[in-house]
């Protein structure tokens, strides 16, 4: 099984409303040297299968179709191989 | 051919749905009936709604969800056919996830939740939809929307003016298309445009919250009045 991680940002060349407005809520605690807060998506998710590359193959069609909008995000994943001994720990 | 017949997909969300039918079947008398996002039959219909609301609850973002429901399998076949598609609101949101339109729908730039009437600039009077009406016709039509902020790169939007893509910009009651009349941030004032092949139409106004005169306006029902006479002639 593997243990996948996407973090999803929206590209520098679209506007963030929203990062914008959380700026001003870092503004009104004091906090000056905040600048350029940029808000995206973290996520997360098992694959279950032991082929890595048949995890990679979805783990990237899930990414492209669906979890990111090629249009204005790009998305980086972060794919590991979890054993039952990590799962116990965890 | 007899009169056509709407159909108007429900998706878990969906709260327009019910004022497309309504504003078809009882007030412009047409044809009209429920598709469930779970079938992939289109009863036949000629022209299928994606109706205003908030699909999967906007999880993700926006449409993403929805557009991959078995009855849009179905409306994209029919759409890649020519048939007749027209989103509203978040019908929009679905139709540019889906790829059948160009671009993305961004958080409005004052970030708030705009509910109000607009006037509308008709910019191709040559579509489907808008074939008939009178020149210099300005709409006034509601919205209701958080994200209607029309984006696309400079490529995509020079191929959207190039082919007279861009259907309805948000203007003055006098037709004057400025800054201060964009309601939420949208390029160019962009509030609908169509594919290249004239077939698929998304809009954020809702054209069918102003069809009965009981509320005041009647805009939205020239709309659909003039895509019923171009598919009939």
């Amino acid at each position: 099984m593997f243990r996948a991680k996407v973090l999803i940002k929206r590209r520098a060349s679209i506007l963030d409303p929203q990062g914008k407005a959380v700026e001003i809520g870092a503004q009104h605690l004091g906090l000056t040297n905040i600048k350029n807060t940029r808000i995206g998506k973290y996520i997360e998710f098992d694959v279950d299968t032991n082929d890595k590359t048949e995890a990679e193959k979805e783990v990237n069609d899930y990414c492209e179709k669906l979890l990111a909008n090629p249009v204005m995000e790009d998305y980086e994943i972060t794919l590991e191989e979890v054993k039952w001994a990590n799962l116990n720990s965890e | 051919m007899g009169k056509p017949k709407f159909g108007v997909v429900v998706f878990p969300g969906s709260n327009c749905d019910y004022d497309a039918y309504y504003a078809l079947q009882k007030v412009l008398n047409y044809k009209a009936d429920f598709l469930w996002h779970k079938d992939t039959d289109l009863h036949n219909c000629d022209v299928i709604i994606l109706p205003g609301g908030f699909s999967y609850g906007d999880y993700l973002r926006t449409g993403a969800i929805a557009r991959f429901s078995p009855i849009m399998n179905s409306v994209i076949d029919y759409a890649k056919k020519g048939g007749r598609i027209v989103g509203i609101c978040n019908g929009f949101q679905i139709l540019l996830e889906a790829g059948l339109l160009p671009g993305v729908l961004l958080k409005n730039i004052s970030l708030k939740f705009v509910c109000k009437d607009v006037y509308l600039s008709i910019e191709n009077y040559q579509t489907n939809f808008t074939k008939g009406i009178e020149e210099n016709t300005i709409l006034k039509i509601p919205i209701a929307h958080g994200e209607g902020n029309y984006f696309a790169d400079d490529k995509t939007i020079k191929e959207l003016e190039d082919n007279n893509q861009i259907v309805f910009k948000y203007a003055t009651k006098d037709g004057k298309v400025n800054n201060e009349i964009n309601p939420n941030g949208s390029l160019r004032n962009i509030a609908g445009i169509i594919n290249k092949h004239g077939n698929v139409l998304g809009m954020m106004p809702h054209p069918e919250r102003s069809c009965n005169p009981v509320l005041g306006r009647t805009d939205g029902s020239l709309i659909f009045n003039t895509l019923v006479n171009n598919i009939l002639n």
